[in-house]
C-alpha cells in the first residue's frame, strides 16, 4: 500500500472533471423539480446524450458539434416525456422510468457501430498566466470548458431562481400550480421549458462522459450517474450549492477510491466501488436530516399532475 | 321577484361601471350560469349572494378572465370587455381576491405580490410600496415574511395589497370573511368602505347575510345559476334574503341538552410538535368533554386545528396517559384501535383525508366502519354489510347521489360532508370529533349536519366540534374553547359569552395571558380589554 503515490493536485484536478457530468445533470433536474415535475428519466437522457454526442463528434470531427448534438438529442427525449406527462397527463413516475429504459435501449442500438472508436480530442482550456500558478494553476485554470460551464451554471441557476421574474414564476408553478394558473401563468409552458432545459443539461453531462472523461463509447456507460444526480437534488433539498457539494463529494470519492485501488489498499474492491454512492447519500441524508426544513424547501406540487379545468 | 336587476331604485341612475348581459356557462351536466345579467356602479359594494353551487364563483371567474362564457357579453366603463385571461382582466383594471387563497406558501410576501402584478418594480422598491399601501389602508404586513408562517387574516391582506398595488377599478372578493376573526372582519370592512369612497367597485361574494346587510349597497341574488332577485340588502331582513337565496324555509336546530354527564374523554397537559412544514405546535392542552355535550373549539385556521384533530383521532400519537377515554389511557393508540373503542373522527379535508377520492361510497364506508360495524372477518371484507352501511347513511342523511357505487370525488361538497358525518354517526360513537363540519356548505346542508350533531349529543355521545364558524359554535355548542397559536383557552359556557368576548379569546387573550399582550399585536384588537 503506497498512499504516498497519490498526488493531491492531480486528485483534485481529476475530481472537478469527474464530478461534472453529475453536476450538469443534477442542475438540470433541480430546475425541472423546482417547476414541480419529477423526471426520473435522467439516466436515460444522459446516455442518449452520451451516444448522440459521440456519434456527432466522430462524424463531424468537431467535439463542439458533438456537445450541441448531445444537448439537442436529450432535450428532444425530455420533451417526449414532457408531452406525455404534461399534455397527455400520464403518470410522471412511470413515464420517467420508461424514459430511462427507452434511453438505455435506444442508445445501445444507435451506438452499435461506434464501440472502440476514438472520438476527436477535446482539449483543456488553459487560461494564460493563471494556469501557470503553482498548485492552483493546474487545479483551477487548466480544465475542460465544460467544468467552467458547469460551475457557471450553478451560479446562474441559483441567481435565476432567486432573482429573476421568470425564475420566480417557475418556483411559483412548482409550489402551487393551481394558484399559478389562477393568476394567469402558463403552467404547461413553464414546465415544458424546464423539462427541455433539464434534458439538455443531462445530455451535456452524458457527452462529457463519452467525449472527455472516458473518452469512448460503451453500452450503459453512465452506470447509474443519472440516479445519483436525482438523489443529489432531493437530498440537497433543492438548493444549488448543496447540489454542487453533493456532486463534488461523489466525484471526489470516485476518484479517490480509484486511486486507492491503484495504490493497492487492503479494502475489497467491491467496497471501494460502492463507496462513492454510499458516502454521497449518507452525507446528504445527514445534511437534510431536519425534515421540516427540507419539506419547506420542497416544491409543493412536485410530481402532481396538473389539468386546467374549465 | 324582479328579473331585471337595474330597474328599481331611483338612486341607481348613474352609468354603470360593469355591465353583464345574458351570461351563460355550461359544464357537462350542469348549467353554472344561465342568462345572468346585472350591472354595478363606481363607489358601490355590490353583493353576489347565493348558496353553494348557485354559480357565483363561475360568474366572477368569467369577469376575471379565468373562464370564457358560452354566450353573453360584458361591458367595462362603456367599452366591450371580453378578457381572454387574467392578464387581460388585470390590465383592464379588474382584480380578484380568491376564496381559497391563491398564495404560494414557500415564497415571501413580496414575491407573492410580484407574481400578481403585470409589471412589478424591482424587489426593493416593491417592498417599500407594500409598506406604503399597507399603512395607507390600515393593513399591517411585513414584505419579507414567508407566507406559510402568516395567519389567515394576514394572508388575505397579502392578496388585497397585491390587488391594490395595481390600482384596480373593480375589486372582486370571493368569500373574504370565512376565515377571519370578528376583529379582522372589522378591519377588512373599514378597508372596503375606504375603497368605496375612492370610487372603486367591489363585487362581494358571500352567503353570510348579516355581513351583506352591514356592508353592501346592492345585492344580486343567484340560485341554480340564474338571477332570482336584486335588492338593497339594507332594506330587507336576513330571513327575507335567505329565502330568496335558498328558496325554502330554513330549519333551525332544536335546543341542546342541558344536563351533561360523566367525562368521556380528557386530555391533560399535552404538547405535540406538528409534522407539517408550516404546522402549529400544540402547547399544554387541557381538554375535557362530557357525555351529552358538544364542546365547541373555535379559532382561525392554522392555529393548531389540524394538529388537534390528529391528536384526538390517533393519527399523531402521544404519551399513553396524556389522553384518557374514561379511565383508559389511549394516547398511544392509533386510529384503528381508537375507532374500535368508539372514538371516531371526521377531518376537515373531505377529499383525500376523510375519504379516498377515487373509491366509491361503499369502499369509503368500509374504510372507516370496518371494525365497529364488523365488516371484516378472517381478513375478508363483507361487502354486503359495507353496502348496507353506505346505503343506510345515504338514506338517513339525505345524501343525493345516484347510488352507493358513486366515487367520492363525484359528490358535491355538501353531499360528501353529509356522507362523512353520517358514516361516523351511524357507528354510534362514544366520542365524535369533527373539524369544520359545515365549511363551504349551503345553509340547508349545514343546518342538517348541525342537527345531526345535536341529536348525537342528546343520545349521550360526547361531541367535539372544531370550527371557524363562530355563529355555528354559538348555535350548537354547550361549552366553548378557543384555539390560538396551539394553545387552548379554558372552556366557557356558550350561553354566557358575547361575540366580542369570543373574538378576544380567539385573538390570544386567554385567561392566563391577560395584560401581557400577544405576539401579534394586530390580532388582539384591544389589549387593555380583559375576558372576565
Amino acid at each position: 500500500m503506497e498512499l504516498g503515490s497519490i498526488n493531491p493536485v492531480l486528485l483534485i484536478s481529476a475530481l472537478l472533471l469527474a464530478s461534472t457530468p453529475i453536476l450538469l445533470a443534477a442542475m438540470g433536474e433541480l430546475v425541472v423539480e423546482k417547476s414541480g415535475v419529477l423526471n426520473l428519466g435522467v439516466e436515460g437522457m444522459m446516455i442518449v446524450g452520451a451516444v448522440a454526442g459521440f456519434i456527432a463528434a466522430v462524424e463531424s470531427g468537431s467535439p463542439a458539434l458533438g456537445f450541441l448534438a448531445a444537448a439537442a438529442a436529450a432535450a428532444v427525449l425530455a420533451l417526449l416525456f414532457g408531452v406525455l406527462t404534461q399534455v397527455l397527463l400520464s403518470n410522471q413516475v412511470a413515464t420517467g422510468l420508461g424514459l430511462t429504459l427507452f434511453g438505455l435501449g435506444i442508445s445501445s442500438l444507435m451506438g452499435q457501430g461506434y464501440v472502440g472508436v476514438r472520438p476527436p480530442a477535446s482539449p483543456r482550456l488553459e487560461l494564460p498566466v493563471l494556469s501557470e500558478l503553482p498548485i492552483l494553476g493546474p487545479v483551477l485554470f487548466n480544465q475542460h470548458a465544460l467544468v467552467y460551464l458547469s460551475l457557471a451554471l450553478v451560479v446562474g441557476v441559483w441567481w435565476y431562481l432567486r432573482s429573476t421574474r421568470s425564475g420566480l414564476i417557475l418556483r411559483a408553478v412548482g409550489e402551487s400550480h393551481e394558484a399559478a394558473h389562477a393568476l394567469g401563468y402558463s403552467v404547461l409552458g413553464t414546465r415544458l421549458a424546464a423539462i427541455a432545459f433539464g434534458g439538455a443539461l443531462a445530455g451535456l453531462g452524458g457527452a462529457c462522459l463519452s467525449l472527455v472523461i472516458v473518452p469512448q463509447w460503451t453500452e450503459g456507460m453512465t452506470a447509474g450517474r443519472g440516479w445519483i444526480a436525482l438523489a443529489i437534488v432531493v437530498f440537497g433539498s433543492w438548493r444549488a450549492w448543496r447540489v454542487l457539494l453533493g456532486a463534488y463529494l461523489f466525484g471526489g470519492v470516485s476518484v479517490l477510491q480509484l486511486n486507492l485501488q491503484a495504490a493497492g489498499i487492503a479494502i475489497p474492491v467491491e467496497l471501494l466501488s460502492m463507496s462513492p454512492y454510499l458516502i454521497t447519500i449518507l452525507v446528504l441524508v445527514i445534511i437534510s436530516s431536519d425534515k421540516r426544513r427540507a419539506q419547506a424547501n420542497a416544491p409543493n406540487s412536485l410530481g402532481r399532475t396538473f389539468h386546467a379545468s374549465g | 321577484m324582479r328579473r331585471d336587476p337595474g330597474s328599481d331604485g331611483a338612486e341607481r341612475v348613474s352609468t354603470p361601471l360593469l355591465e353583464v348581459q345574458g351570461l351563460r356557462k355550461a359544464y357537462p351536466g350542469v348549467v353554472a350560469n344561465d342568462d345572468v345579467s346585472f350591472s354595478a356602479r363606481r363607489g358601490e359594494v355590490h353583493a353576489l349572494l347565493g348558496e353553494n353551487g348557485a354559480g357565483k364563483s363561475t360568474l366572477v371567474k368569467t369577469v376575471y378572465g379565468l373562464l370564457r362564457p358560452d354566450d353573453g357579453r360584458m361591458k367595462l366603463d362603456g367599452q366591450v370587455y371580453a378578457p381572454g385571461s387574467p392578464h387581460d382582466a388585470r390590465q383592464a383594471g379588474v382584480a380578484m381576491v380568491f376564496q381559497h387563497f391563491s398564495l404560494f406558501e414557500a415564497l415571501d410576501v413580496a414575491e407573492n405580490v410580484a407574481l400578481g402584478m403585470e409589471v412589478p418594480p424591482p424587489m426593493r422598491e416593491l417592498a417599500t410600496r407594500i409598506r406604503d399601501v399597507s399603512e395607507t389602508y390600515g393593513l399591517p404586513l411585513d414584505p419579507n415574511r414567508v407566507v406559510g408562517t402568516l395567519s389567515a387574516g394576514e394572508r388575505q391582506r397579502v392578496e388585497i395589497i397585491r390587488c391594490l398595488l395595481q390600482e384596480p377599478q373593480v375589486l372582486i372578493m370571493d368569500e373574504p370573511t370565512s376565515v377571519l376573526t370578528p376583529q379582522e372582519v372589522a378591519i377588512l370592512f373599514e378597508t372596503l368602505k375606504r375603497l368605496r369612497t375612492e370610487g372603486k367597485l367591489i363585487l362581494y361574494i358571500s352567503h353570510k347575510l348579516e355581513e351583506i346587510r352591514a356592508l353592501c349597497d346592492w345585492a344580486t341574488i343567484l340560485r341554480h345559476g340564474k338571477v332570482t332577485g336584486s335588492c338593497d340588502p339594507r332594506q330587507k331582513s336576513a330571513r327575507e334574503l335567505a329565502e330568496t337565496m335558498v328558496g325554502s324555509e330554513l330549519a333551525l336546530p332544536a335546543a341542546r341538552t342541558q344536563d351533561p354527564g360523566k367525562v368521556a374523554l380528557s386530555i391533560a397537559g399535552l404538547t405535540a410538535v406538528s409534522g407539517a412544514a408550516f404546522g402549529t405546535e400544540l402547547k399544554d392542552i387541557f381538554l375535557e368533554v362530557r357525555r351529552g355535550e358538544i364542546l365547541g373549539i373555535g379559532g382561525v385556521a392554522g392555529n393548531g386545528q389540524d394538529e388537534l384533530l390528529a391528536v384526538l383521532s390517533g393519527e399523531s400519537r402521544s404519551a399513553p396517559d396524556s389522553i384518557l377515554l374514561g379511565d383508559l389511557p389511549i394516547g398511544s393508540f392509533g386510529p384503528n384501535e381508537r375507532r374500535a373503542l368508539g372514538v371516531l373522527a371526521a377531518p376537515e379535508e373531505r377529499l383525500g383525508h376523510a375519504t379516498a377520492p377515487d373509491m366509491n361510497l361503499i369502499e369509503n364506508a368500509a374504510l372507516s366502519g370496518r371494525r365497529r360495524m364488523r365488516m371484516v372477518s378472517r381478513g375478508f371484507v363483507n361487502w354486503g354489510k359495507a353496502r348496507a352501511h353506505a346505503e343506510h347513511v345515504i338514506e338517513q342523511f339525505d345524501v343525493r347521489v345516484p347510488g352507493a357505487g358513486s366515487v367520492a370525488r363525484s359528490l358535491s361538497g355538501g353531499n360528501l360532508q353529509k356522507f362523512v358525518i353520517g358514516r361516523e354517526i351511524l357507528q354510534q360513537p362514544d366520542v365524535l370529533v369533527v373539524n369544520q363540519p359545515t365549511w363551504g356548505l349551503d345553509a340547508a346542508a349545514a343546518a342538517a349536519i348541525r342537527q345531526s350533531l345535536l341529536d348525537l349529543a342528546s343520545q349521550g355521545a360526547a361531541v367535539i366540534v372544531i370550527s371557524q364558524d363562530l355563529d355555528e359554535l354559538m348555535e350548537i355548542s354547550t361549552r366553548f374553547s378557543a384555539l390560538n397559536e396551539g394553545r387552548l383557552s379554558k372552556p366557557r359556557d356558550t350561553a354566557e359569552l358575547t361575540l366580542e368576548e369570543i373574538g378576544l379569546m380567539l385573538g390570544g387573550a386567554h385567561d392566563l395571558e391577560i395584560g401581557q399582550g400577544s405576539s401579534r399585536p394586530d390580532r388582539a384588537a384591544e389589549p387593555g380589554e380583559t375576558v372576565p
